[in-house]
């Protein structure tokens, strides 16, 4: 793996966002929205909830991981999305670049406009609303790693998706986190969901992360174990998501996809 | 047959249909071959496998390592949403040109594309969009360069002078060309070597000035209308 590749393709998407104020607004605006509307929904329930329960801590901060998480996630397929938008697959994939470099590039990217978001979003929430990600102690960490290793997984597999079924699947790649959020349990404990439901949020690592942060603030013990399954599991996704990945794309390679990657659909 | 591309027994079928069937052929250095035919005949196809988007059912590729080829095909534009100088600075870092900063220069002034810096390639003309491709294809000094229609956008003097450009970059000898076009005057111009591909098949050979002659056609326009149309008349 060639690093000048690696920053080929991040150099490529800052090019891409600084000359296009709509590429680089979503990364902060809506994430900057979620928390003033949540900071003060938050502010109001804190006015009639009983006393002695962080709720700046288990609505804004809940609110402030998803939001990262969805932003990785969304990292990763926006910028791959750019290559589809200028049916640039034939350039790249027919130059030295190896897919281990593409895809590196796809998450260096997805971390540094999920990273920039985090930071702008930890301002607003900090400064506007006092939320303090110290209140989580050390394991903000960990959050983060598990919930970015598997925004980094999903986003893999939306770009297989979308490399196998074509542009116009690019519409089923935007409401993928919208559908888990029922399962994760971001602003409910999973003992409310029927068992079946409760069986998938099993094989989901953020909704270890957000059961995790309100045994934290319910001053309960670290839940590392729980912790430890989600990061685990999270590994497990991202290995299944290059596989997948590199799958598609020889897959792609055998059908002649890649060489005519700009028809509206194929088979 | 030693060069910079040796493709044996090249097959792909789609579907149980073979697309090319049993390519054979050679690229040395210093040479310029034309690959010629009519639509559908496989040279895109061809094209893509020696490019390494498309896997051959059978036969082998060899020669230059991928990091000393390149390629500008008029079906394949660069992002229009990059400038011109973003475009070659990050394709630049792909295939290790280097020093960047200066070949990129070099190259924007060699394909008149200084004044255009600063434009987002979607805005070119498309004669622009090609110069800016064979700028690309230019970026690591190829030792293969595969050029699809390369002049297929162009103006008379732009294509001359891109013409003039492939001549004078294959004359140093240390790098192959494989060129395709339909423009018959310009294939005789510019290859040494022309092959003749239809239904998959390489059905001739040789010097693109000799060969209608020895086939008892007047040119190369005729005997690539006899290709096309009746193939088993030869």
């Amino acid at each position: 793996m060639k690093a000048r590749r690696l920053f080929a393709m991040v150099l490529r998407q800052f090019y891409l966002m600084r000359g296009s104020l709509a590429r680089l607004l979503p990364p902060f605006a809506w994430v900057l929205v979620d928390i003033v509307l949540w900071g003060f929904l938050t502010r109001y329930l804190g006015t009639i909830a009983a006393p002695g329960f962080s709720l700046v801590g288990a609505l804004l901060g809940a609110v402030l991981l998803w939001d990262f998480f969805m932003r990785v996630m969304q990292g990763v397929s926006t910028a791959f999305f750019e290559d589809v938008w200028s049916r640039n697959f034939l350039n790249l994939f027919a130059s030295p670049l190896t897919l281990p470099e593409y895809v590196g590039g796809l998450v260096l990217t997805s971390l540094a406009t999920s990273g920039a978001g985090l930071v702008a979003m930890l301002l607003l929430a900090s400064l506007g609303f006092g939320f303090s990600f110290l209140s989580y102690g050390a394991l903000f960490v960990p959050f983060l790693l598990v919930l970015f290793a598997f925004g980094i997984a999903l986003g893999v597999m939306a770009t297989a998706l979308v490399l196998r079924l074509g542009p116009a699947s690019e519409w089923l790649v935007w409401p993928i986190p919208a559908l888990i959020a029922p399962f994760a349990g971001v602003f409910y404990p999973l003992s409310v969901l029927p068992p079946w439901m409760r069986a998938v949020s099993r094989l989901l690592p953020p909704a270890y992360v957000f059961e995790a942060l309100r045994v934290l603030l319910e001053h309960g013990p670290a839940p590392r174990h729980a912790l430890a399954i989600g990061a685990a599991l999270s590994l497990g996704y991202l290995a299944l998501a290059a596989r997948v990945f590199a799958a598609t794309y020889r897959h792609a390679v055998r059908t002649g996809l890649i060489a005519r990657y700009s028809a509206e659909t194929v088979s | 047959m030693d060069g910079v591309l040796t493709v044996s027994g090249l097959r792909k079928e789609f579907g149980g249909m073979a697309a090319v069937d049993g390519v054979s052929f050679a690229v040395r250095p210093g040479e310029i071959v034309g690959l010629l035919g009519p639509n559908g005949a496989g040279k895109t196809t061809t094209i893509s496998m020696i490019l390494g988007v498309l896997e051959p059912t059978a036969g082998t590729i060899s020669g230059a390592p991928r990091e000393r080829c390149n390629f500008a095909a008029a079906y394949a534009p660069l992002p229009g949403n990059l400038t011109v100088e973003e475009n070659l600075r990050v394709f630049g870092l792909i295939y290790g040109a280097s020093p960047l900063g200066a070949k990129v220069e070099e190259l924007m002034a060699r394909f008149d594309l200084l004044r255009f810096r600063d434009t987002k390639a979607g805005l070119l003309s498309s004669g622009e969009q090609s110069r800016l491709g064979l700028a690309k294809a230019m970026l690591n000094d190829p030792a293969l360069l595969l050029l699809d229609e390369p002049t297929a956008s162009l103006d008379p003097a732009a294509a001359r002078e891109v013409r003039a450009l492939i001549k004078e970059f294959a004359a140093r000898g240390t790098a192959g060309v494989l060129w395709t076009s339909h423009n018959m005057h310009e294939v005789e111009e510019v290859c040494g070597r022309v092959l003749f591909m239809a239904h998959g098949k390489v059905l001739l050979e040789g010097d693109p000035r000799t060969l209608p002659a020895a086939h008892g056609k007047r040119d190369l326009e005729e005997l690539f209308v006899t290709v096309a149309r009746e193939p088993l008349s030869l």
